[in-house]
């Protein structure tokens, strides 16, 4: 027991613990900075006292009183991002091509865990269970989705991209959508024959819709309660284990090295003695386990799931990947914080800047904007230097 | 050989050809009507959708005779509109070019049935709606269309005076950006000012899960109701994510949002604070007189509770059948055209529906609609038939 603790890379588990940490601060702190700056210029001009009449309190203290509900928020989105993007990013960094099918894995996985979950609440199961057996129940649900996920990601890499591994890097591509297509109208039609229809609600159990409250603050006339969903902690702690987890993966265990050779040179790591397709598909495992848990985690935050259910934060992933760098863990890890609190920040707050007139709806243009600029002037992604070790 | 197989084969061909030549004769002179349905079969709203094509149905089924006994072969033609303007309009072309189908029953939602009833204008085909709330659906003037329902700028000022009257002195507006959705959300938001309500917010969404950033300014405003404009699907999650950030005042939506599985996905949250109620233009199928052997027969026939608009299904397939049968009759009891039957309809004085009493008006709008404002009274999907009526009224639509 001892030994096996001694093994254990206690520098592996928290370096990525501590970006994990530095970049949500380091994006908190900068997004809040620009929000309030751009307040206190905004304060005195058409725009403040737009606010003011509205909620009796001035522009500045009413970007200041929303903040941490938005900082918590951005960050819950940030890290489902950042779990999906991995997925993105692990498969570009061994077999440079994008897996657009990530996004249908995704919802794979959550169609799984909420079907479970459905199946338990029909049974009559879910309505007495204890606190204690509601989290157990939660967990083995996303275990499920996870396990789905991840045997449809190896399935696919087996059947519709292994073939295709010496061919030009835009038939891979091609064959990637082609998957991602295939498998929304899968998932419509197994839902369709076997329920009817094809949107699944989360079922509702045990105390995850509760509010863990921290305080009320006025704000002009009204108050504004200050509080976390237990299921948004729920969402960032899951996601933040399974983030270590995979970093401790790939840098610190046998295994991880070999994705790391495969990912730099398959050949000489062929040579090694790696086998390289085993890695390959090892690589998909892991990214369908994260993209399936993604996926019920999404769901449990946010009740719905149809089989389009994975486009946008599929896409958003991506997006999140491009922008740290694709091929880069720690890039994807960033990229996926900043895009999630951006999106947020920009929708929070879009609407006020603006005296209304460009609301939540345009909150992606943010994000877009900023993934273009990043391209424009930095097109290796924020942290895309590995990426330059590839033969 | 390939000599004779090609001789085998042209045999085959002309063989295939005559039988499809008789096949035809004999179809003609069973002299077959269609109505057709478009409505959502599938997806978000296809549990409302696919009612309403029961209700058709079963309304051909139970008044279908009187054509039958003039030698008619009357049919149902279902097509699944899917919620999507693209889909509905693709649907009615096919519609209007089979010769047979001699009227509409359809949409569920007016941005689908806007742009799909151009093209029944166009062939001259008679639309009835059991659904459609917008006003343009009827002011474009189209003899061919006409609906049973009331108009969303009644419905929007129904809602709007509904509040005042339960003391609310602001409102935050959202709507999902659909003809229908927006619409009625600006009808909303023009009665709100008027009666001297703030409206502290009018935001479009087409959001369907994280509704996270929505909610930021809506909770820092923290008016006295939310209004949403749009469908239940949206609508219920929003509703449950504002409840769980602890917003504690009044929901209030539209017709859009009365489907029992509003309350599947909103559970509890929808009876906390002070509540949520709905406007509509369709009570639940119990609250009209006539409907009471419709539920008992839909019942046996599908084993489950009519959702709303079945009831409105069921009436629009009789007005066509009636109208068809009245313009049949005129003709002798040959086979009536498409404008003959849209004229027929407008024609039409006092239906007996089994949801009141129809006459059209000259755009097509019933002379008198009902409206309603429903407070949703329990969690369970099967008891939303019975949540509580606050109001009922009988309000004429704005002259034409």
């Amino acid at each position: 027991m001892k030994r096996f603790f001694k093994s254990i890379n206690v520098r592996e588990l928290l370096l990525p613990l501590g970006q994990l940490i530095m970049f949500s601060l380091g994006s908190a702190v900068v997004l809040s900075a620009i929000v309030l700056v751009l307040a206190l210029m905004l304060d005195k001009t058409a725009i403040g006292m737009a606010v003011t009449e509205r909620f009796n309190a001035s522009l500045f203290t009413y970007t200041l009183i929303n903040l941490p509900q938005v900082l918590i928020d951005g960050l819950t989105i940030g890290f489902v991002y950042a779990a999906v993007a991995l997925g993105y990013t692990m498969v570009y960094g061994v077999l440079e091509f994008i897996n657009f099918a990530h996004s249908e894995i995704f919802a794979v996985g959550a169609f799984v865990g909420v079907e479970i979950l459905i199946a338990l609440e029909t049974a009559g199961v879910l309505s007495r269970v204890s606190l204690g057996m509601a989290f157990g129940i939660l967990i083995l649900a996303i275990f499920a989705g996870m396990f789905a996920a991840g045997a449809l990601a190896v399935t696919v890499e087996r059947v519709a991209y292994r073939p295709l591994r010496g061919a030009p890097r835009l038939v891979p591509l091609i064959s990637a959508i082609g998957v991602s297509f295939l498998l929304q109208d899968l998932i419509r039609l197994v839902e369709g024959l076997t329920t009817g229809q094809f949107n699944r609600i989360f079922p509702t159990f045990g105390n995850f819709d509760e509010r863990l409250i921290f305080g009320e603050v006025g704000l002009g006339a009204t108050t504004i309660t200050m509080g976390i969903s237990i299921k948004s902690i729920i969402v960032i702690v899951g996601a933040v284990l399974m983030l270590v987890g995979l970093n401790y993966l790939v840098n610190a265990t046998k295994v991880g090295k070999a994705i790391r050779a495969v990912a730099q040179d398959r050949p000489t790591a062929s040579l090694m003695g790696i086998d390289v397709n085993r890695i390959i598909s090892l690589t998909f495992l892991v990214g369908g386990l994260l993209g399936g848990a993604a996926g019920v985690l999404y769901a449990l935050k946010f009740t719905r799931i149809d089989p389009f259910v994975g486009f946008f934060p599929g896409l958003k992933a991506f997006t999140a990947a491009v922008m740290g760098g694709i091929g880069n863990l720690t890039g994807a890890l960033l990229g996926g914080i900043v895009l999630g609190m951006l999106e947020t920040f920009a929708g929070s707050y879009m609407g006020v800047f603006t005296m209304g007139a460009a609301g939540t709806e345009y909150k992606d243009i943010f994000a877009f904007t900023i993934l273009i600029l990043v391209l424009i002037f930095r097109p290796q992604g924020l942290m895309g230097e590995n990426v330059s070790q590839k033969a | 050989m390939n000599k004779r197989l090609f001789v085998l084969l042209s045999a085959l061909i002309i063989a295939s050809m005559v039988l499809t030549a008789c096949g035809g004769g004999s179809g003609s002179a069973a002299k077959t009507i269609k109505i057709a349905t478009q409505s959502p079969l599938s997806g978000d709203m296809s549990v409302v959708g696919v009612d309403i094509k029961r209700g058709a149905e079963m309304g051909l089924e139970q008044m279908g005779a009187a054509l039958t006994e003039m030698g008619f072969k009357v049919e149902l033609a279902p097509f699944d509109d899917q919620g999507n303007p693209d889909t509905g309009v693709a649907n009615a072309k096919q519609i209007v070019s089979d010769p047979a189908i001699l009227c509409v029953v359809g949409h569920y939602n007016s941005g689908v049935q806007i742009p799909s009833s151009e093209e029944y204008h166009n062939a001259g085909l008679a639309n009835v709606s059991p659904a459609n709330t917008n006003p343009k659906v009827t002011t474009r003037g189209y003899l061919e269309v006409n609906r049973i329902v009331g108009r969303d700028d009644v419905q929007g000022v129904v809602g709007a005076d509904f509040a005042f009257e339960q003391g609310m002195t602001s409102a935050f507006v959202v709507h999902d950006k659909t003809a229908y959705g927006q619409g009625i959300a600006e009808f909303f938001r023009q009665e709100a000012e008027a009666k001297g309500m703030k409206v502290l917010g009018f935001e479009g969404t087409e959001e369907k899960a994280n509704f996270d950033a929505l909610l930021s300014p809506i909770l820092a405003a923290n008016p006295d109701v939310v209004y949403f404009g749009g469908m239940y699907g949206q609508a219920a999650i929003l509703f449950k994510q504002a409840r769980e950030k602890g917003y504690m005042g009044m929901f209030l939506s539209d017709d859009g949002f009365d489907s029992s599985d509003a309350a599947k996905i909103g559970g509890q949250a929808l009876l906390d604070g002070k509540g949520t109620y709905y406007s509509t233009v369709s009570g639940p199928a119990s609250v009209y007189p006539g409907t009471a052997k419709f539920i008992t027969d839909f019942k046996t026939k599908y084993s489950s509770d009519p959702q709303p608009f079945a009831a409105q299904g069921y009436d629009s397939a009789g007005i066509c059948l009636k109208a068809i049968e009245a313009a049949a009759k005129a003709k002798n009891g040959e086979m009536p055209t498409r404008g003959e039957v849209a004229q027929a309809i407008r024609a039409l004085k006092d239906y007996p529906g089994i949801t009141g009493t129809i006459t059209f008006n000259s755009i097509g709008d019933p002379v008198v609609a009902k409206y309603f404002v429903i407070k949703v009274g329990s969690t369970d999907p099967a008891l939303w038939p019975t949540n509580p009526i606050d109001q009922t009224l009988d309000i004429a639509p704005p002259a034409p």
